[in-house]
């Protein structure tokens, strides 16, 4: 884990460092086997290719925990991740790199809680945006 | 919209029926493949005896895992996957999830699980007509507290 962020330390529109995951045949397999979800799409080229898709795709609740694992590595030990959302408007194929990236929309406190909310998203190597989303975490303060 | 709606009077009776709640284990060797396939370094979610020292029960759930479904060979297995209505289309894609978090889930949690359908929209796009379905799902674990919402949207089309 990087150095802990402190919620002083951040400011609106200010982007958080990116994550690059490329989502090999393997991983997808392994996502299959973590999450449960062994519809063929993501690992039979010929199923996939069968229902007019053209190769395997990435599972896009594998792209919605890279966005989570993105922020979970952002606020650190001490900052938690509250909500993950995100929309799966384009296709990532298999063996792609997916970019999650997330920039800072609004700071506020709420019932003790320093809250930070972003703008998250994944895109291709090419730099189409293909999940769109939103997140919500908690960051520590320098002062408690 | 040109062609005539898919939607009918018994799936829109199906809107905020809760389906039976069912039961989710999060076991520990679950929370290690999940942190895996996402390829996450972070120790809390492999040795417990880190977890605990950064204040978790036991290992915790990484963003997205609310635990499996006991399987049966005889029953479902996964939520949200079951409508309570035939749909008109035959194939499927994930249109969208929200997971929001209460409390960390930890392995050991016993949840249950209780769905509903909060909205169908219809709309078309490059693949076609389509219909989407969004489900939303509570977590409450044994004590009664709610620890995480979850909302998918599933496109069948």
């Amino acid at each position: 884990m990087s150095e802990q962020v402190y919620f002083e330390d951040v400011q609106e529109g200010q982007e958080i460092p990116s994550l690059t995951e490329k989502c090999t045949s393997q991983r997808l397999v392994m996502w299959a086997a973590g999450s449960g979800d062994f519809y063929q799409i993501h690992y039979d080229k010929d199923f996939a290719q069968g229902t007019g898709l053209p190769n395997c795709i990435t599972h896009g609740a594998l792209k919605h925990a890279l966005v989570g694992r993105l922020l979970h590595e952002w606020v650190g030990d001490q900052g938690r991740v509250k909500r993950v959302a995100c929309q799966y408007r384009g296709m990532d194929i298999v063996n792609q790199d997916v970019i999650c990236r997330g920039r800072i929309t609004k700071k506020s406190q709420q019932d003790g809680e320093n809250i930070v909310e972003l703008e998250v998203w994944t895109e291709t190597a090419q730099g189409q945006k293909t999940t769109p989303g939103t997140g919500v975490v908690s960051l520590p303060s320098r002062k408690q | 919209m040109a062609e005539a709606s898919v939607i009918t009077d018994e799936m829109r009776a199906a809107i905020g029926k809760e389906w039976a709640p069912i039961t989710v284990e999060v076991d520990k060797t679950a929370v290690r493949m999940f942190a895996r396939a996402v390829g996450y370094t972070d120790l809390i979610y492999y040795d417990e005896q880190y977890a605990k020292s950064k204040g978790y029960r036991s290992l915790p759930a990484p963003v997205g895992f609310l635990g499996h479904p006991i399987f049966r060979p005889d029953v479902p297995s996964r939520p949200g996957h079951v409508m309570p209505f035939k749909s008109p289309y035959s194939r499927v894609l994930n249109g969208g999830t929200d997971v929001e978090y209460y409390e960390p889930i930890c392995a050991g949690d016993v949840l249950t699980a209780t769905a509903k359908i909060v909205d169908l929209s219809e709309r078309t796009a490059s693949i076609g007509p389509m219909l989407l379905v969004t489900v939303e799902t509570t977590y409450k674990n044994q004590a009664g507290r709610m620890l995480a919402r979850f909302r998918g949207t599933l496109i069948q089309y």
